[in-house]
């Protein structure tokens, strides 16, 4: 009996109960559809995140202030008061893997312009930092390095806070007010985005001069983090091992003690993130099966409910000659086809889905047609799987007493 | 009343003697729970091929236990069953299988036929079992129709076909993977009697062209028309002879009143 044959048998016996079938199928397109949405939001947010990474330059190494126990965690992240400038002015002149620094301290402020004010993050730092992190400007520029030595009161504002506060209006050279005090807006940031890792806007974020920051703003000295940019990306992990070890020296942490800051290297953290949408990933996937499970268990309900209705059709196809063999090809082909309707829907769904979802946070779109083949075969395999044993049990009937069967 | 001349000489090209069905001592009980009911209680037949044979026998007799088992579909209690001098109860679920679809057409008592599943469809169910092309077996399918006399009711459903219609069309399924035995429980039971001479005209004819047919019917008009009558009673043959003057269905019908349209 040629395939065709039998799948013409199964599309209409399913659609004896167009209804019954649909609401077979919801269990499959649900989990098949989660997986496709999943995994394609998933892939969007990897390949933001390490694109949003390269982008900050794949040489750059974060020092923070701050104790980072053995479980990840960081501890007093920011209260400590460990890190300083000279241990910054330190780095540049000690280690040879470190190329550039900038130095950073952060609070954070209610920002007022005319009418409108806004709760925002604020950074101190030198100028050198935007260089280091290759962050250009779409309008005004930087302040300078005198702006830094004389503590001026100039801002650069990130695409966030532009759009909060001014609207239309051009704000390089308007006066804003931060915690009340007055600060001339020299640039505003290029937009970056939400930070895929962390989810955070990365334009919510005001600068300012690091000097007057700590004189006007927090009153501390204490630095709570030091950008640095290592001479090459290779140089990055010699840079790691540089700056660790000039300031547990500078520091006088004993040897088996933890530091009281710690260094982040790109790669790492681009590792840490994978390490997370990693887990995330597995964690979805593994609901979604539950679900792909459940559909399954819903198909093999259904089939036995057929196998029954059907008793007196099997009976009659065994009696005009069909062999075991053929009676449960057809009953396992009509499972399949069920699952394998249920998880196309479901790949459309979870494809309208994920494209909605990334659309909407700005990530690209990122299915691969192997992701769709595997749903595709996991389907058929799902059919397969729950359909077997009704199918069994319709090929072991006797066909006298299935013919008999009221 | 017209009567062929050499009431069983006129098979061309079959071997008459060559027994196709053998059956010894058949009995058939069934258990229903305490108790037993015995519905064949030792039938023997030996039937050759190219034989035109007629069952008879009360309701209850054990006339369609004994078709079910001719036709491989059940298996006797105890006793032999030989097709074609093979042990039936010695072959493989397979083989019977394949007995079923290309040996035997058998006409269910019931008719059973798909619902939902247009008449075309329904005579072609034996062809998608079969090793035959889809073309070949839908071109077959409606030579049986017509043959039945049903080629204009081909897409209709049995919902939409009379009783007797129902009947041709299980008739066409039983002989569209041309069979060497026919076995028919009732063919004609729900028939006016001008259309079943009609069938057993056809049945002439095919049993003219080599085909043996065993068929049980209540009507002793019916019955004259084949070559051989057998009587059921209790489970047991009580009488089997050779009809003498047997007519032809096709000379019958010409002496039938037309129907009034
Ligand atoms: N599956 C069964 N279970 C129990 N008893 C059965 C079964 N099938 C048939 N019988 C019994 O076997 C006997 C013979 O039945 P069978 O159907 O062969 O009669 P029949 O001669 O074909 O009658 P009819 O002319 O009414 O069709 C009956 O008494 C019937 O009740
Ligand atoms: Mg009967």
């Amino acid at each position: 009996m040629d395939l065709l044959a039998i799948l013409r048998i199964a599309m209409r016996a399913l659609a004896r109960n167009k209804m019954r079938s649909v609401l077979t199928m919801l269990g499959i397109i649900v989990g098949v559809g989660a997986v496709i949405a999943m995994l394609g939001v998933g892939q969007g947010a990897r390949q933001t995140m390490q694109e949003q990474i390269q982008a900050m330059g794949s040489n750059l190494l974060f020092v923070g202030a701050g104790t980072v126990t053995r479980s990840g965690m960081h501890m007093g992240w920011g209260s400590t008061k460990s890190l300083t400038y000279t241990d910054m002015l330190a780095i540049l002149r000690e280690c040879p893997a470190a190329h550039a620094v900038a130095p950073g301290s952060s609070s954070s402020g209610q920002v007022v312009f005319g009418h409108d004010n806004w709760a925002t993050r604020l950074n101190g730092t030198e100028p050198q930092y935007f260089d280091i992190r290759s962050w250009s400007f779409v309008e005004g520029s930087s302040f300078t390095q005198n702006d830094v030595e004389m503590s001026a009161n100039v801002a650069v504002i990130g695409e966030t806070v532009r759009k909060n506060l001014f609207g239309a209006t051009d704000p390089v050279g308007q006066t804003i007010r931060i915690n009340n005090l007055p600060f001339r807006v020299t640039g505003v940031l290029s937009p970056k985005g939400t930070s895929a890792a962390m989810g955070d806007d990365q334009d919510d974020i005001i600068l300012v001069p690091l000097t007057t920051l700590q004189k006007k703003i927090t009153g501390q000295p204490w630095l709570r983090w030091i950008m640095v940019s290592a001479v090459s990306r290779q140089g990055s992990y010699a840079a790691q091992q540089q700056i660790t070890s000039l300031l547990r020296d500078r520091h006088r942490i004993r040897e088996g003690d933890d530091a009281d800051f710690f260094v982040r290297n790109l790669a790492d953290m681009a590792d840490v993130a994978d390490e997370a949408s990693r887990v995330m990933t597995l964690l979805l996937a593994s609901i979604a099966s539950v679900s792909l499970i459940v559909g399954g268990i819903g198909i093999m309900n259904i089939m036995l409910v057929s196998v029954t209705e059907r008793t007196r059709e099997i009976g009659l196809r065994m009696a005009i000659g069909a062999t075991e063999g053929n009676v449960q090809q057809q009953f396992l082909i009509e499972a399949v086809v069920l699952s394998l309707m249920g998880g196309i829907t479901g790949i459309i769904f979870g494809l309208g889905a994920s494209y909605v979802i990334t659309q909407a946070l700005g990530w690209p779109v990122l299915i691969s047609p192997l992701v769709i083949a595997i749903a595709v075969v996991f389907s058929m395999a799902v059919g397969v799987f729950f359909g077997f044993y009704p199918a069994r049990k319709a090929a072991q009937m006797d066909p006298i007493e299935a013919l008999r069967y009221e | 009343m017209a009567t062929t001349s050499q009431p069983d000489a006129n098979l061309t090209g079959t071997n008459y003697h060559e027994t196709i069905i053998l059956a010894e001592e058949i009995h058939k009980y069934y258990e229903l729970g305490e108790t037993r009911v015995h519905a064949l209680r030792g039938a023997s037949v030996e039937i050759a091929r190219g034989e035109f044979v007629t069952i008879m026998g009360a309701s209850g007799s054990g006339k369609s236990t004994f078709m079910n088992i001719l036709g491989c579909l059940d298996k006797p209690s105890s006793g032999r069953y030989l097709l074609e001098g093979v042990e039936v109860s010695s072959l493989s679920k397979k083989e019977l299988a394949a007995i079923r679809n290309r040996k035997i057409g058998f006409v269910f008592q019931g008719f059973n036929l798909l619902s939902r599943t247009t008449a075309l469809e329904n005579v072609e169910l034996p062809t998608l079992y079969a090793r035959i092309s889809k073309a070949e077996g839908e071109k077959r399918s409606r030579e049986a129709l017509a043959l039945v006399g049903l080629g204009d009711r081909i897409t209709h459903f049995p919902s939409q076909l009379s009783g007797g219609q129902q009947q041709r069309v299980a008739i066409a399924r039983a002989l569209v993977n041309r069979p060497s035995i026919l076995l028919a429980d009732e063919p004609t039971g729900n028939l006016d009697s001008r259309t079943s001479v009609e069938i057993m005209d056809i049945f002439q004819k095919l049993n003219d062209e080599g085909l043996t047919i065993v068929l049980v019917t209540h009507e002793p008009d019916i019955a004259q028309f084949a070559k051989r009558s057998i009587q059921f009673r209790d489970g047991k043959i009580r009488r089997d002879e050779r009809n003498q003057n047997r007519p032809l269905a096709s000379e019958v019908i010409k002496n039938l009143p037309a129907l009034e349209d």
